[in-house]
């Protein structure tokens, strides 16, 4: 009896869409199993497979040796398959202990034993090192908590087999690192983990073994320790992937974006962008690396005028755009893929074609005396759908069901499109594979060859050195540095975010 | 995408005719004669040329409320505020049919021009205060319902009469009444408000789906921080999507003030329209010809029930409950979507 779980050559159709592809995931005891696989690969799918959401249509599915059929999610409970969704399923008024017990009360008398259910939540949450407070509201407590608090929810309900669903997506690296350290000690104690995701970092630095696979059909088992991250990727995508993104040397020119004396309150009052001064030449990537909350988004946020600056000046090209309206703004020469692409970026609801032209449908050819014209609409985003590699059955299809990398495709497509000299990236790659995540790179480079101005801001620190042409640390609303990625390391830019001085020696070198 | 339109024609239908069921097991429990009823309710909307007219009548000011709601739910508001908004309108259309005596060509527009206004300058409030101040727009305009109801029961008694319960009788010239209608109807009082009500809901599908105004409120309707990120001004957007609802449903009004009635009385509470076209427009899908067709259903439920008492003798009150089950059943096609997935499911 090795195997805790096994779900073998196991098939999942949807209509004509053969999701899962006979694939085979066979989880040892104690051990951190990897399902790896690009955005829409069949992850999910088989996850919910096992955790009795969709019923498989061909394969068999064993549990601690047994043919099990797991017509139901209570079915997987009661199997002792737990599951940490990457979207959390937590009730924001209550607490964290009433989240916790909500479908499985303590009671006594008829009451619920509220005491009860708090001394065996703060137990649990000692024994595995989670440290939540069971009293807390979860309105009150931060997304790394949260999750911690979904994976309390399964371990109460006897929990000896996680899933975690792309755990780390929502955390900060601070957060992510607390997180694998407590990964560990769940299989110190013989629960066995499946760890959905896409990066391979994680893998490396936590699993035991990693099943890969690829457009629905297994790609095969391999131990973490025999092999690397590129051999990983390239199971993966398909093909070779390249981290390190081919560049020549920047040849910048003019400026394009000047900012000085910055200053932005958010609504509260508190200043967080603090007489900032930035410059972005044409033909160059400038990164701003920081930890977030340092005032990136107010920054991005005020120079393409979805909030409103205190003081100071922003020039693109010359010419000021302090405080003029977004659309002012956009046709002043500005691109912007924003950070919340689903905030921000795009209109779900509408179809991927109307969503190419949410910046210039009011514009000759997309529309004329008001009217709007579908053909060149629909035209143009064929074009970018094509020229942009966005997966999508037609361009009809509501934005809603594209995948996240097809999505910011489809928004970096647009914002290309419109020829802007300054082009702001934030956080483009968040939450992508490394197919998507290489693609991005390499149009954003494109951009910077072809003279235009990028202005990139990211909490990768690899993105940053990787793409970068010079980076500008942010801290606490200034820019406290700004170093040439061929010069400096991920400690020193760590220092740097972290707000340690600079010693001018010790960079120069 | 085949499948997704079937189900849509589908759904309405089926709630329909649950309703129907309903209403007949209540018939039946209550001692009546179901199959009586109903061919009472359908000879009462369609049995002949006359009842053809009033159900057309009927259905005039259904299609307008009807779109009103709609449009302001396609830009993502909930305008309750149709019932008020219908009644200023019938107000200011009665007004300028009494005060003024024109040509017809210049006082007939004037006139619902005058009840679109009103409408739209009653959800002008809800739409500055929501836009501005966030108040959610529900809570506004079922107050300004309650304001439209008694201001406009005080200017009637006040100022369009002397102490009495209903104003004068509008002029010829700005009635919307047709011999011609009435003369080929049987003498109902079908009037050239469908006309209008039908080039209203073109109006909507045009201006939603066809211009850049409409791709703006619809963008703004479903994210208002894409669309503020995009350069759109949403505030504006919020403004103006309420104003056009409220100007369908003052239109609204107008049939009645203009059409129907002739004239505007004292009401001792709503008048129920402005309620129904939430109804209509759910039931339509919230799309303007959708709209038409159930409009159509609530016309005819409205005129057949008039025939129910007399041929199957179903009393009033028993025939409200039949009316008001066919409704509860298309309000809730969510429910019926969900029972058509399942079976769905398990076809499989």
């Amino acid at each position: 009896m090795e195997y805790v779980i096994e779900m073998l050559n196991i098939r999942k159709v949807f209509g004509n869409f053969v999701a899962n592809d006979n694939i085979t995931l066979q989880l040892k005891k104690g051990e951190i199993h990897a399902l790896l696989g690009e955005n829409g690969a069949g992850k999910s799918t088989l996850m919910n497979v096992l955790f009795g959401l969709y019923q498989p249509d061909g394969g068999e599915i064993r549990v601690k040796g047994q043919t099990v059929k797991i017509s139901n999610p209570n079915v997987a409970n009661d199997l002792g398959i737990g599951m940490v969704h990457q979207h959390f399923m937590l009730v924001d008024t209550f607490t964290v202990t009433e989240n916790i017990i909500l479908g499985s009360e303590p009671t006594k008398g008829g009451k619920i034993d509220i005491k009860r259910a708090e001394r065996e939540v703060r137990e649990l949450s000692e024994r595995y090192g989670l440290a939540v407070d069971p009293t807390a509201k979860i309105a009150d407590i931060s997304v790394g908590m949260q999750q911690r608090v979904e994976i309390l929810k399964t371990l109460y309900r006897g929990a000896d087999i996680l899933i975690f669903d792309e755990p780390t997506a929502v955390l900060t690296p601070q957060e992510i690192q607390e997180l694998i350290q407590i990964m560990k000690a769940l299989v110190r104690e013989g629960k066995s983990i499946i760890l959905i995701t896409h990066k391979l970092k994680e893998i490396m630095e936590v699993c035991d073994r990693v099943t890969v696979i690829r457009r629905g059909k297994g790609i095969g088992t391999l131990n973490v320790a025999d092999t690397n991250p590129n051999e990983l990727a390239a199971l993966m995508v398909g093909r070779e992937v390249h981290f390190k993104t081919d560049k020549k040397p920047a040849q910048p020119g003019k400026e394009v974006l000047d900012i000085k004396d910055l200053v932005v309150k958010d609504a509260r009052g508190v200043t967080v962008v603090d007489h900032l001064n930035l410059t972005v030449r044409a033909g160059e990537i400038v990164g701003i690396a920081g930890v977030d909350g340092n005032g990136q988004s107010e920054l991005i946020e005020a120079i393409t005028g979805l909030i409103k600056a205190e003081s100071g000046s922003i020039k693109l090209n010359g010419k000021e755009i302090l405080n003029l309206p977004p659309r002012k703004i956009t046709e002043a020469g500005v691109g912007h893929i924003p950070q919340d692409r689903h905030k921000h970026g795009l209109v779900l609801d509408f179809p991927i074609g109307e969503n190419m032209v949410l910046q210039t449908y009011y514009k000759e050819p997309y529309s004329k005396n008001g009217i709007l014209n579908f053909k060149n609409i629909y035209d143009k985003a064929r074009q970018l759908i094509k020229e942009f590699d966005v997966r999508t059955p037609d361009e009809y299809t509501k934005a809603r069901a594209l995948s996240g990398g097809n999505q910011q495709k489809a928004i970096i497509g647009r914002e290309v499109d419109r020829n802007p000299d300054l082009l702001i990236a934030a956080q483009p790659t968040r939450g992508l594979d490394v197919g998507a995540i290489e693609f991005i790179h390499k149009r954003l480079i494109e951009q910077r060859d072809q003279g235009k101005a990028v202005l990139l801001v990211s909490f990768e620190l690899d993105e940053i050195m990787n793409v970068s042409d010079r980076i500008a640390v942010i801290y606490e609303g200034k820019i406290v540095a700004i170093v040439d990625p061929k010069e400096t390391t991920e400690q020193e830019l760590g220092l740097l975010m972290a707000g340690s001085k600079r010693k001018e020696a010790g960079v120069s070198s | 995408m085949n499948s997704g339109r079937l189900t849509n024609f589908l759904i309405p239908l089926l709630a329909v005719l649950l309703g129907v069921i309903a209403g007949s097991i209540v018939m039946v429990i209550s001692g009546y004669d179901p199959i009586a009823g109903y061919s009472a309710l359908l000879y009462g909307a369609f049995g002949d040329s006359y009842y053809i007219g009033e159900t057309i009548r009927q259905m005039t000011p259904y299609i307008l409320s009807g779109l009103a709601v709609a449009f302001a739910f396609r830009t993502g508001l909930f305008n309750i505020g149709v019932e008020g908004q219908l009644i200023v309108g019938w107000l200011a259309a009665v007004w300028v049919g009494v005060a003024f005596e024109l040509p017809k060509f210049i006082h007939l527009p004037l006139a619902i021009l005058a009840a679109a206004l009103a409408g739209a300058l009653w959800a002008l409030i809800p739409g500055f205060l929501k836009a501005r101040f966030k108040v959610h727009e529900v809570i506004v305009t079922i107050m300004m319902n309650y304001i439209a109801l008694h201001v406009t029961n005080a200017i009637i008694r006040f100022v369009l009469s002397d102490k009495s319960y209903k104003s004068e009788e509008i002029h010829e010239s700005a009635s919307l009444r047709s011999e011609f209608l009435q003369s080929i109807t049987d003498y109902s009082t079908l009037h050239y408000g469908i006309i209008i009500a039908l080039i209203a809901a073109v109006i909507m599908w045009f201006l939603l789906e066809k211009t850049t105004k409409g791709y703006e409120l619809r963008a703004v309707g479903f994210n208002q921080h894409a669309s503020h990120y995009a350069g759109m001004n949403v505030s504006n957007n919020i403004v103006l999507a309420m104003v056009i609802s409220g100007a369908f449903a003052g239109v609204a009004g107008a049939m009645e003030g203009l059409g129907t009635f002739a004239n505007i009385s004292v009401k001792a509470g709503f008048t129920g329209v402005g309620f129904d076209g939430i109804a209509v427009a759910l039931l339509g899908g919230n799309n303007a010809f959708g709209i038409i067709l159930s409009a159509l259903l609530f016309g005819a439920l409205k005129v057949g029930a008039l025939e129910m008492p007399s041929s199957a003798g179903v009393p009033t009150e028993l025939v409200d409950i039949v009316i008001a089950l066919i409704i509860f059943f298309v309000a809730s096609s969510y429910l019926i979507r969900l029972l058509l997935t399942r079976v769905k499911k398990e076809g499989k």
